[in-house]
């Protein structure tokens, strides 16, 4: 059995139908790059797998671990161990990155049954995956999001990204908006945190990412559904002859 | 977000037990027989039963405000009763009842002294006092020993009629005259007991004094006087808290504080108001119609109000400052949340009369279920406030569709060199923000909380520390049920 086994899933927002019978596995321990133009359904697939209520369902289904994902909430999703890295990191004024990291990582330790983490765990928990992704220590005191800068969000999701440990991270568009330096940080964090147990899907209509991020699959989203398979030359194939050069 | 959100919401109130424990009632109603006996039973001089009974002729010509942004039901004044108290064991009358003992130990008020040292408080510098108020008299203050030491006086108000009569007679109602209002009117005519406090020249409080008013009996009302006075270059924290059973009748709080700030002193006013809400179909729970006023009398004297409101069906408050002293300054930290059928209609005046004198305005108002939440400000500056500056911010926060917030500032500024701002803001949790938040593994309910909390954190900031980890438990309990 695959982790995640998607099966002809049908979905859209306010009516309109974005996802037009998508299907995909993605096996343990695999990275798997999703790729396509704008308003292909790249977003609206991270939005449906991770439960965003704005998202209906209208077909079809998506299998994690054997358990029917879709009829979970957000919530108990995170808890199985899914991630979604953001495209556009929410703000939270007034609630710090300590805090914020605190409740979530002590309310998933609940739900598993688990004691919730002693305050001095939790910060040497904190440090360290802070060090991970090169962030100061004051970064931590500052409101989640607030004020900071494109690159600064992105690295704060992986940052969260480690902190959770998930099994399978989704990383929507986390390259758009980065320069080299944030881009490779952010790529050496995905890197570290690769092993046989975790996967990995990789959202994003460049290449560049993905010379960082060795995929082991790539697949062509275009109109709302997968359109073409293969292996990381066909990131470059993209890359050199565009998006059109690809017929379902 | 609208199907996530139930309007309809089941609160939990941990204080609305009831404390069984045999009481003395005067009858209830209100006349001059029952100032009479009242003022009897505390043994008081003539001029304070004069006071009382000229406050209750200015009352019986006075009408209830209706100007609040409030639907307030008919309260029968001759249907409250003004004044329980516990029954003493003839015996031994100045033993405590253990009733009320374990009463205030499950409120998380240590009333020994012995105890609240060696156990709770870690450092001795965190100690605080406390005036334990049960229904219409002090059970309890702590510390007054070490207090007098240093020369302060904390003890409750009937203490200090008896004990220092020309204290009192000089400040009471200096800052809230008995005709101030309808309610404090009343207050003034029925006042039972409340606490009263002075710091003398130069003396910082070596710990936080409080007060902890209880509502147990039915039918009655709670009417206490709190009076407070820093003498120059003191520093004082005084905290205030207060909870009460739950029961379907609505019952009466109307207090007065007040608070004299002379030359160079400095005290910081925090309140964390509970009382009883009512239940989630807005049955029952407490009308809190306080009048709160301190005055800066000298120059560079500073009074700052920090208060969150959780509770109460209904809170008409105002904590105001008289900026009289030149250089004084004074603030207003404000969270109220409303939840359920909850209204409330605060806020605060500053009224500036000395030059230079400065005032900040942080308000934050929650509204939840079906309330209602109203900001109401007076800023005024008087021609003589050369240079003085105010800065307000209110802040709304919706969650749900069914309630409303609004805000009611007025600026009368009639000094051309005083600066006054306003800025007022109203926001709704985002489906983004619970989304998020869910996506991290926090379920919506905690989602609140923490997201609340942080709308409020410049004011909870400005709390004392063992207040500032109550409140915020407080506010995320108070929304419980606000999301289904």
């Amino acid at each position: 059995m695959e982790m995640l086994e998607i099966k002809n899933l049908h979905a859209g927002i306010e009516g309109k139908e974005i996802l037009k019978g998508v299907d995909l596995s993605v096996g343990k321990g695999t990275v798997h790059a999703i790729m396509g133009p704008n308003g292909a359904g790249k977003s609206t697939l991270s939005g449906v797998l991770t439960g965003r209520p704005d998202y209906k369902v209208t077909g079809g289904s998506a299998f994690y671990n054997g358990k029917d994902l879709l009829s979970m909430s957000p919530e108990e999703r995170s808890w199985a161990g899914l991630f979604l890295s953001f495209q556009y990191p929410i703000e939270i004024p007034g609630v710090s990155i300590t805090n914020f990291m605190k409740s979530a990582v002590n309310a998933r330790r609940k739900a598993l049954g688990l004691p919730e983490l002693k305050p001095a765990e939790f910060l040497r928990l904190l440090r360290e995956k802070m060090a991970f992704v090169q962030m100061k220590s004051e970064f931590a005191k500052r409101d989640v999001n607030v004020g900071f800068s494109g690159g600064e969000k992105k690295r704060n999701e992986i940052f969260q990204m480690a902190m959770l440990e998930p099994s399978l991270a989704i990383l929507d568009e986390t390259d758009s908006g980065l320069d080299v330096d944030a881009l490779k940080i952010v790529a050496d964090g995905v890197n570290a945190l690769r092993n046989s147990e975790r996967s990995f899907i990789i959202i994003t209509h460049y290449q560049k990412l993905l010379e960082y991020i060795r995929p082991d699959v790539v697949h062509v989203l275009k109109e709302g559904r997968i359109v073409m398979t293969g292996g990381p030359e066909l990131a470059d194939k993209i890359w050199k002859e565009g998006f059109e050069s690809i017929n379902g | 977000m609208d199907d996530f959100l139930k309007d309809i919401t089941a609160q939990e109130y941990k204080e609305g037990f009831v404390t069984e424990i045999e009481q003395d009632y005067v009858p209830a109603g209100l006349n001059e027989d029952i100032i009479r006996t009242i003022s009897a039973i505390k043994k008081e001089p003539q001029w304070l039963l004069d006071f009382r009974l000229d406050a209750f002729r200015k009352w019986q010509n006075m009408k209830e405000p209706r100007w609040g942004h409030l639907d307030m039901p008919e309260i029968d004044y001759q249907n409250i009763i003004y004044y329980a108290a516990p029954k003493k064991d003839s015996d031994r009358p100045s033993e405590i009842d253990p009733a009320l003992m374990e009463t205030f130990d499950k409120l998380g008020i240590p009333l020994n002294e012995r105890e609240a040292l060696a156990g709770v408080r870690p450092k001795e510098d965190r100690q605080v006092a406390v005036d334990a108020v049960f229904d219409s008299v002090s059970v309890k203050t702590t510390f007054r020993k070490a207090l007098a030491d240093k020369g302060i006086i904390f003890c409750s108000f009937s203490e200090a009629v008896q004990e220092h009569p020309d204290l009192v007679r000089k400040y009471l109602a200096s800052v809230v005259p008995s005709g101030d209002n309808f309610f404090a009117a009343l207050n003034s005519a029925v006042f039972s007991d409340g606490s009263f406090c002075y710091i003398p020249k130069g003396v910082k409080c070596p710990m936080d004094l409080s007060s902890y008013f209880r509502i147990n009996a039915s039918g009655t009302g709670q009417f206490e006087r709190t009076l407070i006075i820093a003498d120059e270059g003191s520093q004082l924290s005084y905290m205030e808290g207060c909870t009460a059973p739950m029961r379907d009748e609505n019952q009466l709080h109307a207090a007065v504080v007040e608070i004299i700030v002379e030359k160079d002193a400095d005290v910081r006013y925090s309140t964390v108001q509970n009382w009883y809400p009512g239940d989630a179909q807005g049955r029952g729970g407490i009308l809190n119609l306080v009048t709160k006023r301190g005055i800066c009398r000298g120059e560079g004297a500073h009074l700052s109000w920090t208060q969150v409101e959780t509770g109460s069906a209904i809170t008409w408050k105002y904590p105001s400052t008289i900026l009289k002293g030149d250089y004084s300054t004074s603030e207003f930290y404000s969270v109220a949340l409303t939840n359920n059928y909850q209204q409330a209609d605060t806020g605060t005046k500053m009224i500036h009369i000395g030059r230079g004198t400065r005032s900040r305005i942080v308000s934050k108002g929650i509204s939840a279920g079906h309330s209602q939440n109203s900001y109401r400000g007076l800023v005024r500056m008087n021609p003589g406030a050369k240079g003085a500056r105010n800065y307000s911010q209110c802040d709304s926060l919706l969650i749900g569709p069914l309630c409303g917030a609004h805000t009611f500032p007025v600026i009368r500024n009639g000094c051309p060199s005083a600066i006054v701002e306003h800025e007022a803001t109203t926001s709704k949790i985002s489906e983004d923000q619970m989304f998020y938040c869910g996506q991290r593994g926090i379920p919506p309910e905690e989602a609140v909380g923490l997201i609340v909390n942080g709308y409020a954190r410049e004011v909870l900031s400005r709390l004392p520390m063992e207040f500032a980890v109550e409140a915020q438990k407080l506010l995320s309990v108070s929304l419980e049920g606000a999301i289904g």
